[in-house]
């Protein structure tokens, strides 16, 4: 954290200054690992066991939060007696599918029956007992290289600091995230945090530290294509013929979910304005569809395929950033046309000039039939906007300089796209030109060029009343959204960001004139909420759990909910709420269910849908690990999705060829591909090349140089970087043998001041079944001292490795 | 990776000062070396020293009707102070940076004390020797002769000062014996200078001067490095051991050429040229020596610590950790 | 006259002429025990006073790759990498951000010899480039080897405290870009007392290795205007254990050449009495 959110973590030192103990869990020690009371060094790609073990040692010593367990988690739930557990199949569940490599969720669904002595053999408690049985002490210490006493230091910190009285608050970001099994590391940390009454208090919770500085925002407004804003689903081509079919799942559901169809309404209007009606589905159909994955991987491979013929890059540089770059550049080799919008002239722009594969002699320039355009892009300081941050705060920020030259702000880009397209089609009777047509496409724009109002975005996101006119029709809460076509919403998470027709994302109360809570600064969605679902943070009965962690709570005397923030729950809704027969959304919830997002309001120990991957986390090994899966026979996640093909190819586990695991990961000195770093002198000459982190005795045993050269080679590719010997990256004992890993910084390419071989030749596009993402945090490789071969010869190297290890590659592919 | 905080610099020689290997950030250096360029400022703290001695010599030779001497002195302390000049404008890159010298007068500044004893040396100098050359102004030039010789022990010595108020330790410990040494060595080269320059007739009082400056040279020096212990082993190692060394040889070969000439009565002249040129060259060598010694001493992290960290422990101040 | 040179001296800034009611003297305590090595303090010195990069070149020295204070690096962080002192093994990280002290008796600004180097109003040393002749005095006579001629340029170049901005009442840019108040900038006497308290606290906290440098008005510097919280020895970081001011002895240095030019008008006269050869 003190690496990639330095001004982030600035707040945890103020924790540590107050008496916080910080506890810092990384294969490396870091510059987080400097401010920490204790520094756990683990094999990368283990934390499911890690955190498995800690779940276990609550559960065995009955340290949870029992009250909190019974009155808002779903342990009490009984599950179906066809259930199967990893205990049962040996690192399957039940409803797995060989054949299409995928899980039918039937047996995970509860049962009927509760039991709130969660005694029953089916309840969720006794099931999350038994799964979590055999992570035990000593198997943390064999499957992640973390010694039995260390492990209970921080079994017993954190169990310690949990409870009434006391609340511990988990920090990660990509090195849980990036694994194929990513999703299922944040669950268990969920599942820990929720047995140890953690959730919805302060001092709580689980942050995710974000990476891009609005990475937040294009997730609430998102870049990814099987979502809509709001975290609306994108509607599926099959599935979803209309409007109805659509929201049904949802709608009417308990929870706030069960207000979909006003989101959604919302939303086409906030779309197609006037033209969309409750006549015509308010434009439903104008929406497109999904087919499938259409995640970036996914669209590389239709790349290669011949299938995606023109691509935007937009703020990234896959050529360098991605997993597997060079499936990247031959992706992006193998199109039509290619627009890129950057700050410079990243690799991914220029890879058919002078990339790697033009070195190799697997690409020639006047071969490659991609037209490429490049648009400079302005930067945020010369453009207003908002960004969205880790804790979800909302925070304005004003052009402080016009953009330089052709530089022109992404809005501007596609405002002026749009409305040049318009006018091409403008008259058009061609019934799929309409949804073109009747887009809202009216943005305000002002100055010499013609910048649209990034503030009228923000309040067509904020919503209005469609009758109404100015400040007065601004909404001031998602509450005020009808599925009648009466309002229109950009996105109903942010509803209210533009209250009263004042932007609040611009507030900049200090913290001094305010309370500890700090409602003045920024917008936090939803509603200025600062601690989501924190309701949980009185007891069922609405009083707080303890005064010294008192947040949020209900107000006999007043009958009203009231503390330090914004309650997470209908403000006047007792906590003897019972929902009449027949309620509908969020009144079909009682007065003490906190999770309003769910269909039953509890925090969910055991998932019974919503994962590909399994209703609990089970540790597995990477797709491409050094040692055999200390828990299952069943050895890496068996639904991770694969693309085994040319230049994809993944080492056998327990690899004699590739015996070493490395990962990846950023520098406080640079940012993610390079572009925004590697071509500024001031941030340049502070990581000046690219290099490797190994230990000593990884040193000795490779005949590796401080200073010198190594070459790095995987299953796909052959990079050289300088070497570090440090003891900041300890070799571990893990399945009663010495792992060693070699640590890759990934910001380097070929353009700019600093330059260096990209990490990212060496990574596979292997991913998490459940959101796509690479497994970039660990994999294997060999390690020898010197320069990679040039020309051919590089590819000769990476063939005869390969061949040793026994992976076919198919030349015809 | 070289341990930081661990071994710095590594290698052993017996500190004097008792202590264990010091340690150090990489074994960098904690000074910077002087910026001074080689070989100008070398150059002109010779030059300097000799003008200032010769112009001095000059006077005296002239007051006991030494003409040959008295002419010889002129003519060397002008070209050593046009020379000395010169190096330090090379040195500053631009002769109006000079004149900067001489915006202020600062006591604490013994660069500025120096421009200030440089600039008129060399005014009179000059003059002296022009009135010498060309016979107008006798009376002038004598008397800018007079004035010269007045600021000659000065000049032979103020430079001891430039280099002992800074932080290098080699400089900085030695300051009581360097003036002493910069003025034996003056005084040599001076009679060196003059050995080559004025008829063997007149070489009686510089023979003198070229032993007594020799013997003051060798005899500071020699207690300048006893002295400074630890701080002083540039002096005694490196380069500029080897060029101090070849120095005080040049010049004790010189003096006792110069001495043993006033007995031989033929070779007198070849004695008398040889002798200077050893005594020439000796200053130069000793002079590039301190300077190289100085560059030494700051590259080497113990030269820093190790006496500090002495200083702190007789104080009783070593590492709270420790206390 | 000795406080001139030496010693504790309270106000340097009236010392140096400025008249009574001239601001407090402020300074830098930085704190490196709460430094996170992310070098924002470097970057944004450069930025703020356009100071040119260092050159590209890995050093190896963990993750310091500008490697010192210089003409072109005017804040540095250093890096040291070593076995924890704590019974169960581990290892420490230090990380310290190293600026000019400004110290109480600079050397540099007494050894100037054209006056470019100057004390301010709010006590602390600053170069005047347009008057700086690249003598390069100065640079040796610095105990801390902060003051460095610039390559091509030829004249010397260090922090200044950020003039322009105290001198407007901004906080130097260095320690405004500091996430985690490494970096704390104000008037010395309130930094000095807070550095105390906070040493204080850190041995109470089983931190024993905690000591403050150039603090101590009583050094041999008169103590520094920036002064630090370091972890270990000050020669682990590059900083020199015991400085002093080297015109402590100037006084002494001048007495000796007068002997020594005494001395050469002697020899001179010497030689020139006795038998006229
Ligand atoms: N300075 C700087 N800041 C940034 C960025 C940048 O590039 N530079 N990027 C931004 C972006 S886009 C993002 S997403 C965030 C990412 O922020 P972080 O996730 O903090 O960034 P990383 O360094 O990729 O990964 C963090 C740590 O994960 C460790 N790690 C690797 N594998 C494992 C594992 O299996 N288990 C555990 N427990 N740890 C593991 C690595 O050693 C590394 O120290 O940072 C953001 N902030
Ligand atoms: N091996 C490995 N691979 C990784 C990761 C890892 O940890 N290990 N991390 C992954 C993660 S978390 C991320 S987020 C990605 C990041 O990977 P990328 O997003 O591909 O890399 P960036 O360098 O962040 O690309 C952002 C580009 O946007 C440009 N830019 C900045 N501002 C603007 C703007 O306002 N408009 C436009 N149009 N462009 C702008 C910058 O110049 C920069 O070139 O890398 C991923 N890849
Ligand atoms: S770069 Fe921006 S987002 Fe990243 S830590 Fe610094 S301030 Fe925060
Ligand atoms: S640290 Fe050096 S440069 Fe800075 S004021 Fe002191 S003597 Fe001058
Ligand atoms: S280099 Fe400039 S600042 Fe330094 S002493 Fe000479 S004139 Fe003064
Ligand atoms: S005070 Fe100003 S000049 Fe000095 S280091 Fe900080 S930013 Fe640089
Ligand atoms: S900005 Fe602060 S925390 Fe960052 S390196 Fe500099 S002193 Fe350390
Ligand atoms: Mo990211």
């Amino acid at each position: 954290m003190a690496e990639c959110h330095p001004v982030g973590f600035q707040w945890v030192m103020e924790a540590k200054a107050r008496g916080a103990t910080v506890i810092h869990v990384d294969p490396r020690f870091t510059r987080t690992s400097a401010m920490a009371d204790l520094h756990v060094p683990l094999r990368a790609g283990s934390d499911i066991a890690f955190l498995g073990g800690l779940v276990n040692y609550v559960l065995s010593h009955e340290l949870d939060f029992r009250e909190y367990v019974v009155a808002y988690t779903n342990a009490p739930a009984i599950l179906r007696e066809d259930y199967r557990d990893t205990e049962d199949l040996d690192g399957l569940f039940s409803g797995y599918d060989p054949r299409r490599r995928h899980y039918d969720t039937t047996s995970w669904q509860y049962d009927d029956g509760w039991d709130e002595t969660l005694r029953h053999p089916r309840c969720v408690y006794q099931v999350l007992r038994r799964h979590f049985a055999r992570y035990t002490p000593d198997l943390v210490a064999d499957t992640c290289g973390v010694p039995s006493e260390l492990f209970e230091r921080v079994a017993r910190a954190v169990t310690e600091n949990s409870g009434r009285e006391r609340t511990t608050a988990f920090c990660y970001s990509v090195g849980w995230t990036q694994h194929t099994v990513g999703v299922q590391y944040i669950r268990t940390a969920s599942i820990l945090q929720t047995l140890l009454g953690n959730i919805g208090r302060p001092g709580g919770g689980i942050l995710a530290l974000r990476g891009h500085a609005s990475i937040q925002g294009s997730t609430d407004i998102p870049t990814l294509f099987n979502l809509l804003p709001g975290y609306l689903p994108m509607p599926l081509a099959a599935e979803h013929q209309d409007l109805d079919s659509f929201v049904a799942a949802r709608a009417g559901k308990p929870g706030l979910w069960g207000n979909m169809r006003s989101y959604v309404v919302s939303l086409l209007k906030a779309y197609w304005g006037d033209a969309a009606t409750a006549a015509n589905d308010f434009c439903f159909d104008y929406l497109p569809r999904l087919t499938g994955d259409h995640g970036t991987y996914a669209t590389v491979v239709n790349q290669l395929d011949g299938e995606c013929k023109g691509y935007f890059l937009v703020g990234e540089n896959p050529a360098v950033g991605s997993a597997n770059a060079k499936l990247q550049r031959l992706g992006l080799a193998n199109l039509d046309w290619l627009v890129v919008r950057d700050l410079q002239l990243i690799e991914s722009a220029t890879f058919w000039q002078d990339g790697p594969e033009v070195a190799t002699g697997e690409l020639r320039p006047e071969e490659i039939g991609t037209e490429v355009f490049f648009l400079p892009a302005a930067a945020h300081t010369e453009k207003d906007g908002t960004f969205t941050n880790t804790q979800r705060l909302l925070q304005w920020h004003h052009k402080a300089v016009e953009p330089p030259g052709d530089a022109r702000s992404d809005l501007w880009f596609f405002y002026h796209l749009g409305r040049i397209v318009r006018a091409r089609l403008a008259g058009s009777g061609d019934e799929r030109d309409r949804p073109v047509l009747d887009l809202t496409w009216d943005y305000p724009t002002d100055g010499p060029l013609a910048e649209p109002s990034a503030d009228a975005v923000l309040r067509e996101v904020n919503g209005r009343r469609t009758n109404g006119v100015g400040p007065a029709s601004l909404l001031s809460s998602y509450t005020e959204l009808r599925d009648d076509g009466s309002t229109a919403c950009g996105a109903w998470i942010y509803c209210g960001v533009y209250a009263g027709g004042t932007n609040h994302a611009a507030s900049r109360r200090p913290g001094r004139e305010q309370s500890w809570v700090a409602p003045g600064w920024g917008w936090a969605w939803p509603a200025n909420r600062r601690i989501l679902y924190n309701r949980a943070s009185a007891d069922p009965a609405g009083r707080p759990w303890s005064e010294r962690k008192r947040y949020v709570w209900w107000d006999a005397a007043a009958s009203r909910w009231t503390g330090a923030d914004v309650p997470d729950c209908e403000p006047t809704k007792p906590p003897g709420y019972q929902p009449p027969p027949g309620a509908r959304a969020q009144d079909a919830l009682a007065g003490t269910a906190p999770f309003i997002m769910q269909t039953d309001g509890r925090a969910w120990l055991f998932a019974p849908s919503g994962l590909a991957d399994g209703p609990l986390p089970a540790h597995y090994e990477p797709a491409e690990s050094p040692v055999d899966n200390p828990l299952y026979r069943q050895q890496a996640n068996p639904v991770r999705e694969r693309y085994d093909r040319r230049h994809n190819r993944l080492s056998p586990p327990g690899g004699a060829v590739f015996p070493y695991v490395f990962t990846t990961y950023r520098l406080t000195e640079h940012h993610t591909a390079g572009g925004m770093s590697r071509s500024l002198p001031y941030l340049a000459e502070l990581q000046p090349e690219m290099f490797c982190e190994v230990s000593p005795a990884l040193a000795a045993e490779r005949g590796l140089a401080h200073l010198g050269w190594a070459t790095i080679v995987s299953a796909r590719a052959a990079i050289e970087a300088r070497v570090l010997v440090t003891d900041r990256i300890p070799p571990l004992r893990v399945r009663g043998r010495t792992v060693h890993q070699v640590g890759l910084p990934y910001h380097w390419g070929p353009n700019g001041l600093s330059t260096g071989d990209a990490a990212n030749e060496l990574v596979s596009v292997v991913l998490d079944p459940n959101v796509h993402i690479q497994e970039a945090k660990a994999a294997t490789c060999d390690i020898r001292p010197g320069r990679r071969p040039r020309g051919p010869a590089l590819l000769d190297l990476v063939a005869d490795y390969r061949r040793r290890a026994g992976i076919e590659e198919d030349p015809r592919e | 990776m070289s341990r930081p905080g661990g071994h710095g610099s590594g290698r052993g020689e017996r500190a004097v000062v008792p202590a264990a290997e010091p340690r150090s950030y990489y074994g960098r250096p904690i000074l910077k070396e002087p910026a001074w360029a080689v070989p100008d400022v070398p150059v002109y703290l010779f030059a300097g020293g000799m003008a200032g001695v010769s112009a001095t010599m000059a006077a005296m030779a002239d007051a006991t009707q030494r003409p040959g001497l008295a002419a010889a002195g002129r003519y060397v302390a002008a070209g050593g102070a046009a020379v000395g000049v010169a190096a330090l404008v090379h040195d500053l890159g631009r002769p109006e940076r000079f004149l900067a010298m001489l915006r202020v007068f600062k006591p604490t500044s013994p660069l500025s004390v120096g421009s200030w004893i440089l600039a008129p040396f060399t005014g009179l100098t000059v003059a002296a020797a022009g009135a010498e050359l060309t016979g107008r102004l006798p009376r002038l030039g004598r008397a800018a002769g007079v004035a010269a010789a007045g600021l000659g022990p000065a000049m032979a010595t103020y430079t001891a000062v430039l280099l002992a108020d800074t932080a290098i330790p080699a400089w900085h410990e030695a300051y009581p014996e360097l003036p002493f040494v910069f003025a034996g060595s003056a005084l040599a080269s001076a009679a060196g200078a003059a050995l080559l320059a004025a008829a063997p007739a007149e070489h009686g009082p510089v023979r003198r001067l070229a032993v007594l400056g020799a013997g003051m040279e060798l005899a500071a020096g020699r207690r300048m490095e006893r002295r400074t212990g630890l701080v002083g082993e540039p002096y005694r190692t490196g380069r500029a051991g080897a060029l101090l060394r070849a120095g005080r040889v040049l010049t004790a070969a010189g003096a006792g050429l110069a001495a043993a000439g006033r007995l031989s009565r033929r070779r007198a002249g070849l004695a008398a040229a040889v002798s200077g040129a050893a005594l020439l060259a000796g200053g130069l060598a000793t002079r590039f020596g301190i300077l190289a010694a100085g560059t030494a001493s700051a590259r080497d992290p113990r030269y820093v610590v190790v006496p500090q960290r002495a200083r702190l422990a007789e104080r009783g101040l070593g590492d709270p950790a420790a206390r | 006259m000795s406080n001139r040179l030496s010693g504790p001296l309270p106000d340097p800034a009236g010392d140096a002429g400025y008249p009574d009611g001239h601001p407090p003297r402020v300074g830098f305590f930085t704190d490196t025990s709460v430094c996170i090595g992310c070098k924002a303090c470097e970057v944004a010195c450069k930025q703020w006073n356009g100071v040119p990069d260092d050159g590209l070149d890995l050093l190896g020295m963990s993750y310091d790759n500008t490697g010192a204070l210089g003409a072109n690096t005017w804040r540095h962080v250093a890096f040291v990498e070593q076995p924890a002192a704590s019974p169960d093994g581990g290892m420490r990280w230090l990380m310290s951000s190293d600026v000019c002290k400004h110290c109480t008796h600079a050397a540099c600004l007494d050894v100037c010899p054209t006056g470019s180097l100057f004390r301010t109003e709010l006590g602390t040393v600053v170069v005047q480039d347009d008057i700086c002749n690249g003598c390069g005095y100065c640079v040796p006579a610095c105990p801390y080897g902060v003051i460095e001629r610039r390559e091509g340029d030829g004249r010397a170049f260090k922090c200044t405290l950020c003039y322009d901005r105290t001198g407007a009442g901004m906080a130097p840019a260095c320690a405004q870009a500091c996430p985690t108040e490494s970096i704390q900038f104000g008037p010395l006497d309130e930094l000095r007392e807070r550095a105390q308290l906070r040493v204080e606290e850190l041995h109470q906290r089983g931190v024993p290795q905690a000591r403050l440098y150039g603090h101590d008005p009583a050094d041999g510097v008169g103590g520094d205007g920036a002064f630090f919280l370091l972890l270990d020895e000050p020669e682990v970081y590059g900083l020199p254990p015991d400085p002093v001011v080297t015109t402590k002895d100037l006084p002494a240095m001048w007495r000796h050449a007068a002997a020594a030019a005494v001395t050469v008008a002697g020899a001179v006269l010497a030689s020139f009495l006795g038998r006229r050869r």
